[in-house]
Order: structure tokens, then sequence, then C-alpha cells
């Protein structure tokens, strides 16, 4: 959570909110194959990319 | 008020203390974990700074990362972003990390911090974390450490988050930025295209490019400037990225860049041809003229401040270190000895103490404050013996290592030398360092080829007698930390005229201390004072008593690949595993025809090419 705000934070001081979305689809999918690492999820990831 | 200063996560991690504004401690990680540029977390940096300060993590005010993470991803994802779809493979390649590591450093400082001391309340640490800038960390190293109450402070290194170059203004406890240039413009990543070009690796091989400039003529200046590089009159410069990759790929020139100069990149394995040696000629030419113009510009700017201090990665070429001060543009230079990466631990100590907690500054202006880079571990007499002993070393004890490590380079022998506290920064300084002759012709050679197994054109640096610099340097201000080049003056000098080229110009004995002579006449200087290095300044004066010559060839204490020595331990096993004839730890003299042979190691094995 202070991850967030902080990150938010940066984001408002910078002027830089166009990074929001991008960091949010890099944090998603990031965690999404971290999550799915060694799993039978991971079959399904793997073909999406 | 004590702080803690930490460099780390890219290249040389580090680790600094300061308690009320005076540095206590500081020392690379590599020292300790043997790894050259060790780029991880400074566990046992950090270790080594509490011991020597004699306290815990829960005494210490405030800890200070020498970098902002946010900002630094911030740039690069604009860059890749920019460059899209070009830079996909370095983007697959350096996103995973940033994901899980480096966007949350916060996380893993406290983490580190917490696990070092078996702390189980990581509010009490994360609340102590403060985030400083890249090149505020530089400028801070530079100029809270000198001996100057005003300068102008002029940082200039690859990139930070954004700032390849900067220029501050200090006054007492401020500092100011004035300008800077953001990356991809970089000075600091158009030496390293070079040195990458030339088959060198790029963070460490750019003292062999500086080194192999002087073996070649700069030909191809004008091509770098009127092609890679356009440099106003002001100094401030833009480069040409259709000649470079390190934007977008995993290497740092393109084929437009290898068309240019009609040759494809050298391989490490390739010959040193005289090609290679006009393209280090040539760019070092063009990056001391560059630093001129910017310096002759702040000259005319910065009305009235007559001291320079340098930091960042490009102060580290003592060359153009020296035609700076030779130019006269400014009457006092002061250059941070750790200047790269790892002297950012010292910096964002420094910055946090004197600009966030806003401290009074006092300065000493007969002598700057790192003590003489003396910060890192030492050992006492006892300690070394025990130690010696359990390593099964044969060594004897005596109270004048001096005179017996003079005389015994007088006879021409090669002495490992270990006395007092390690040296912060890369250079060696007398504290953990390789020490020969210069008189000799062939000791070049020899310590190049048996000792440190390093290319044979590589040049040593002399370490003088301050008292008696100038009789032997065209150098007339002090250089304590081997950061200044100055020519051996005309009357030292023996060589004729240079009969071959290339290489073949090594062969030339060309003053009375050839070994320390580069083939331009220059050398790296380091004047020894008895203030900040008694015991080093003990043996060069018994030397000179010797021999009438108050010059020793000095080189760090390492094999090409290593780190420089740290323990005693270190140093046995590097003495034992090349060509060191004597080794004098404290006061303890160890002969190598004395030693078990079953010591004997392969310690070149150990050590990867650097």
């Amino acid at each position: 959570m202070e991850f967030l705000q902080e990150l938010w934070l940066f984001l408002k001081v910078r002027k830089k909110f166009w990074m929001l979305p991008i960091m949010a689809v890099l944090l998603l999918v990031g965690s999404l194959l971290f999550a799915v690492k060694g799993s039978a999820m991971g079959v399904f990831i793997y073909t999406l990319f | 008020m004590i702080i803690l200063g930490i460099s780390a996560f890219y290249h040389d991690s580090a680790a600094a203390l300061i308690k009320d504004g005076e540095i206590i401690a500081a020392a690379q990680e590599e020292r300790f974990t043997r790894v050259k540029h060790d780029s991880g977390f400074p566990t046992e940096a950090i270790r080594f700074c509490l011991k020597q300060a004699n306290v815990t993590l829960a005494d210490l005010d405030n800890i200070v990362f020498f970098e902002k993470p946010f900002l630094k991803f911030e740039r690069i994802l604009e860059t890749y972003l920019s460059t899209a779809p070009k830079g996909f493979q370095s983007f697959k390649t350096a996103m995973p990390v940033w994901l899980h590591e480096k966007l949350f450093q916060k996380r893993i400082l406290t983490d580190r911090l917490c696990a070092l001391e078996n702390i189980e309340s990581k509010k009490s640490i994360r609340s102590k974390l403060l985030f400083s800038d890249h090149h505020l960390s530089h400028a801070a190293s530079a100029f809270y450490p000198s001996p100057f109450e005003e300068a102008v402070v002029l940082c200039m290194d690859g990139v930070g988050e954004w700032a390849s170059s900067s220029l501050w203004i200090g006054k007492g406890a401020s500092l100011e930025i004035e300008k800077e240039i953001l990356f991809p413009n970089s000075l600091g990543l158009l030496y390293s295209a070079f040195t990458s070009y030339l088959g060198f690796k790029v963070n460490s091989g750019e003292y062999k490019m500086m080194g192999l400039a002087p073996y070649g003529r700069p030909m191809y200046e004008d091509l770098i400037l009127k092609h890679l590089i356009d440099v106003k009159d002001d100094g401030s410069f833009r480069l040409d990225m259709s000649y470079f990759n390190y934007m977008s790929g995993l290497t740092m020139t393109n084929e437009k860049f290898h068309d240019l100069f009609k040759t494809e990149p050298r391989t490490p394995e390739d010959e040193i041809a005289e090609f290679h040696m006009d393209v280090a000629a040539s760019i070092q030419s063009v990056i001391e003229k560059i630093l001129l113009k910017i310096l002759q510009s702040l000259a005319r700017e910065q009305r009235g401040i007559k001291n320079l201090c340098l930091a960042g990665g490009v102060a580290l070429n003592c060359v153009a270190n020296g035609k700076i001060l030779k130019s006269g543009l400014f009457e006092n230079i002061w250059i941070q000895p750790a200047a790269g990466d790892s002297g950012g631990a010292v910096g964002a100590a420094l910055a946090a103490f004197y600009l966030h907690h806003k401290n009074q500054r006092d300065v000493f202006f007969d002598q700057d404050s790192m003590k003489g880079g003396h910060l890192g571990p030492s050992f006492d007499q006892n300690d070394v013996k025990v130690r010696l002993s359990a390593l099964g070393a044969k060594f004897h004890v005596s109270n004048d290592v001096a005179e017996i490590a003079a005389k015994a380079l007088a006879d021409q022998k090669i002495v490992g030398w270990f006395q007092g506290a390690m040296e912060y920064g890369p250079r060696a300084l007398g504290a953990r360092s390789i020490l020969a002759d210069p008189r000799s012709a062939s000791m070049q050679k020899t310590l190049n080829l048996k000792v440190k197994f390093r290319e044979s054109f590589r040049p040593f640096a002399p370490a003088v007698l301050f008292e008696h610099m100038s009789e032997w340097f065209d150098l007339e201000k002090s250089s304590p930390y081997m950061l200044l080049t100055a020519a051996v003056k005309p009357s030292k000098r023996t060589g004729g005229e240079d009969t071959g080229t290339g290489f073949e110009r090594l062969r030339n004995a060309r003053s009375q201390i050839p070994a320390a002579t580069h083939v331009d006449y220059s050398a790296r200087v380091q004047s020894v004072h008895m203030q900040t290095n008694p015991k080093f300044h003990a043996l060069l004066s018994a030397f000179y008593k010797l021999t009438e010559c108050p010059v020793l060839l000095n080189t760090s204490f390492n094999v090409r690949g290593e780190p420089i020595v740290c323990t005693p331990e270190d140093a046995f096993k590097c003495f034992m595993g090349c060509d060191i004839d004597m080794l004098v730890v404290e006061n303890c003299v160890l002969y190598k025809s004395e030693q078990d042979l079953t010591h004997v190691n392969d310690h070149r094995a150990r050590f990867g090419n650097d």
C-alpha cells in the first residue's frame, strides 16, 4: 500500500500520469506471470503473449 | 547525528558512515565479497561501517540510498517508448528485474537492513530511509569533503536518473544545481561506446582505453566531432543517436558507427592494432577538448569562484584532469577519489546531513576530509600475527619495515605493501599496494605479465614524496589520490626520439623512472604526504635515502580481475599466487623464498578477465 501511495505521489509531482496505465499493465502482467509460474495456468498465459 | 549512505544495484556497491559530518568509514562491497564491481546489496560494507563507528542500525538517524529508483524507471520507460518497437529485446531483459526488484527498492532495502541485525520492526528502519538523487550524491561527494568554502562542482558520468552531466554551485553548506545535460546525451556513455568498440568491457575497460591513447594519433578526432557529437560554444553537446545502440539495444554502437570507421568492433581476443590506438587517442582528445570548452565557459560565467570540484565516472579520467589543471581555468581543483558510483554512498550521506538536516559546515582549508582515502578496514599487529599464523605463513616481525622494504625494492624486488586502513575508491594509495623500483627498464613488463597478468601496454603510476614532486613532475599542486596526470620533468628524461610505432615505443627507456613513464612522457602522479600517509611516506623516504630517487612504482594489490585485497588473508593468497617477492603486512615481513610451497596457488584462475 505504501508503495502505491509513493508511486501516486511520484506521478503527481512529476506530472507523468500517462505512466499509470502502462505501469498498471506491466505490474499486473508481471505479478500474473509470477503467480502462475510453474502452475498449470502457465501454459495459457504463455499462449497469450 | 549518524547517517549511513548506500550505493548499490548497478555496479560498485558501497557503504559509508558519517558522524556529525565527519566521514568515519567507507568501503566497497567488492573488497569483502571478492567479486569485482559487485553490484549486490552491500551487507559486508555496511557491517564494517557500523562496527567501525561502534553503532547499530538503531543508532542511525538516517539511511540514505544514492539515487531515486522511480525516476530512473521513468527514464527507462520513456526511452523504451521513444524507440519502440526497436528495443523490445532490451525491454524484455530489463523489465522483469525492475518489476520484481528495482521498483520496490524501499522494501528491498528495508528487508536487507532488518536481516542484517535481525530487526523485527520494519517500520523503525523504513522511517529512516531517504533517497538522494544520483548526481546530487556525486556533487555532494565532491564538494562537502573538499577544502573549499565555495566551488563550482561538475559531475559527469554515464547516466544517473536522467542527468549525465550536471553543474552545481557549492557555498558553505549549500549546494545548488545550475544546469544539467540529460540522457541520452552523455560524455560518459560516448567514452564507454568507444571502450566497447575497442573490445574492452564497459564500466571497467575505460582505464585501458585511456592507457592505450598515448600510443596512437588522434586522426579520427575530426570525424568524431563532425558525425558523432555536436559541441556548442559553451561546451554543451548533443550526440547523433543514429550511430549508437544503447538506447534500444544490448550493445553500445551500431552498424552505422562501424561503417563510419570502416572497421568492425574489436573482440577481446583480437590483437590491438594501430587503428585501435588511433581511435583511443582520438576519443581521448575529443573528451579533453569538450571538458576544457565546458570549463572555459564556466570560468567565464561563474565570476569570482576559483575552485573546481569534480565527481562522476568521467572525473576518473586523470589525463583530462591533468589538462584541466594545466589550463589554469580554476586556481584549485579537488576530485573525489571515489568519483564513480561507489562514491555515491558518501555523497548521499553528506547530502542528507547538510541539505536535509541543514547542518553547518566547517571547512578545513589545509586538508580535505577524506582522510587520505583511508576509510576502510584495518588490522592491528596482533590480529595480523594471529591471521598469518593461522594460514601457515612464515614471517619475521620488525619495527623497521620501511627500511627492510626499501632495501628490497632497491634490490629490484617486488613488494606487497599492506598498512593501515584500506583505501576507498578504485586506486591503491599505499595501504594495499604492490610496489617496485621505477628506475628499472624491465619492471613495467615484468609487473604486467608476471604479477598483474594483464596487457603489457598498460602503464604504472609513480608515487612520489610530495616534498620532491615538482623536481620530477610538471605538477605544482598535490595529487594525493592519483587522479592527475603530469609530464615527467625534461631534466629527468633520458630517451631520444621514438624509433618504432605502437607498442614498439615501450622499448624506449625514456626517463630515469622508465617503469612509471608512459610513452608520451606522462605519469599518473600520486603525491605522498606525511600527514595522511605516514607509513608510505616513511618507506619512500627510506628508498630515497638509499637511491636518491623519491619515487616508487605503485599499483593496486591485486591481479587482473580481482578486487584490491582487503584482509591479510587476501594479501597472502595474492602474494603466493603471483611473482611478488616480499610481503609486508603491518610489522610482519614475509619472504617468498621462505614460504611453504604448498601455499602456491593459481590465483589468477580464480578471477575472470576485467
